[in-house]
């Protein structure tokens, strides 16, 4: 008692607010021996992917958002890593990223889960359930930051891991041809990559944690 | 020292046992025999002397993203199985013809649909079985391989409501993508969100 007395009394400092650090996961499909889609002769989906996610990172990087990528070079991931490191990273926005030789300009793709609430201990191979809603925000953002530049957008459900398994706002880009002009080119990824880099930057503003 | 009633206990459990086992192996073998008499028996197109049918297709197009109903009449047979596999043959000889909207080059398709009533609830479930053709040929992409499982679905769903549920095979077994995206692990649920 007569310590406690001793010490003088100091008013508390106020608590500091810690924002939580953005991040966003980025996850270039396939990779290794799995190609994915043949694009051409010799082109297939996995180096699109790997393409298209370094310039995002690139873009995202000076924009000063922090980036964590499942894969930086042609190595074969599986879907239970990627999902794993999106997991781990507690990440506010994932993208994974796709491309195919059907249809025209970019598919956004959220899963096709039913919505659930947010538990401690998510099911691993459904965690996307309890972000599911927020991950149709997300691609809501990405899709009108596509139609600022003119890039036609096909909206969509699916089922597809690793996303199911990711416990973030997630969603599936994949890259299509637009008309005339193919997805190999340069000035098309370009538009593709800003418009990823303003909606991500926007989610940054307009994301809230799921209650 | 064992007790003799324990012993008596012992081998009454073991005989009960091997019986057991002898008759689970036995049904098994029934099942099994029953469903490839069954397999046999579906005609592999529809009969020339059914009854024309007005059937609704639901055709996937890539360029929209969309399910196009489309109406067909065709000779359809009585069987549930056999109509569901035919409903769905047909949607895949729209997807192999020229200027198709989902174009997929080989139109060997399905090889065998079972429909299974599903317990505690009401419905049935309706397991495709697709052929490994089908599948290798099947273009690669998140959109061609949703819109071809979401049309074969919505199309069950159309001709035979009262399937609620869907799961894919290949060639018999579980595999995990159609060609590389789509999730063939999972059961689809008819009332599909898009």
């Amino acid at each position: 008692m007569a310590q406690q007395s001793a010490v003088p009394s100091v008013p508390l400092p106020p608590r500091a607010q810690v924002r939580p650090q953005y991040i966003v996961v980025l996850d270039a499909a396939h990779g290794g021996t799995d190609s994915g889609a043949r694009l051409s002769d010799n082109l297939f989906e996995k180096d699109v992917a790997l393409a298209l996610a370094l310039r995002l990172r690139a873009a995202l990087d000076a924009q000063g958002i922090q980036v964590v990528t499942t894969r930086d070079s042609d190595a074969a991931v599986p879907l239970q890593a990627r999902a794993e490191a999106a997991n781990h990273a507690l990440a506010e926005a994932c993208i994974t990223l796709h491309a195919t030789g059907t249809g025209t300009g970019v598919h956004l793709f959220t899963s096709s889960l039913a919505p659930a609430p947010r538990v401690q201990f998510l099911p691993w191979r459904t965690a996307q359930a309890a972000f599911v809603t927020q991950s149709l925000r997300l691609s809501s953002e990405i899709n009108a930051a596509l139609a600022h530049v003119a890039v036609p957008v096909i909206l969509g459900r699916t089922s597809l891991q690793p996303m199911d398994s990711f416990a973030c706002p997630a969603v599936a880009v994949e890259v299509a041809n637009a008309k005339n002009v193919p997805l190999t080119d340069a000035a098309y990824q370009k538009k593709i990559v800003d418009a990823l880099t303003s909606a991500l930057t926007q989610w940054k503003n307009d994301w809230r944690p799921q209650p | 020292m064992i007790p003799r009633i324990q012993r008596i206990l012992f081998w009454a459990m073991l005989l009960s046992a091997v019986i057991m086992a002898v008759v689970l192996i036995r049904l098994r073998e029934r099942a099994h025999d029953r469903l490839m008499t069954a397999a046999d028996n579906m005609p592999a197109s529809a009969p020339l002397n059914a009854p024309v049918e007005k059937i609704e297709l639901l055709v996937a197009n890539d360029a929209d993203g969309s399910l196009i109903p489309v109406e067909r009449s065709f000779p359809m047979p009585k069987d549930p199985n056999a109509r569901a596999r035919v409903l769905l043959q047909k949607l895949v000889e729209e997807y192999s013809a020229p200027k198709s909207t989902h174009p997929i080059p080989n139109a060997s398709g399905v090889d065998e649909v079972f429909l299974m009533p599903l317990p505690q609830q009401k419905g049935e479930m309706a397991v495709v079985d697709l052929d490994s053709a089908f599948v290798e040929a099947h273009p690669s992409g998140i959109e061609p391989e949703t819109l071809t499982l979401l049309s074969m679905i919505a199309t069950l769903h159309a001709n035979l409501p009262q399937i609620t549920e869907v799961r894919f095979l290949v060639n018999g077994q579980q595999k995990d993508t159609l060609a590389g995206h789509a999730d063939l692990t999972r059961t689809y649920e008819t009332a599909v969100r898009q």
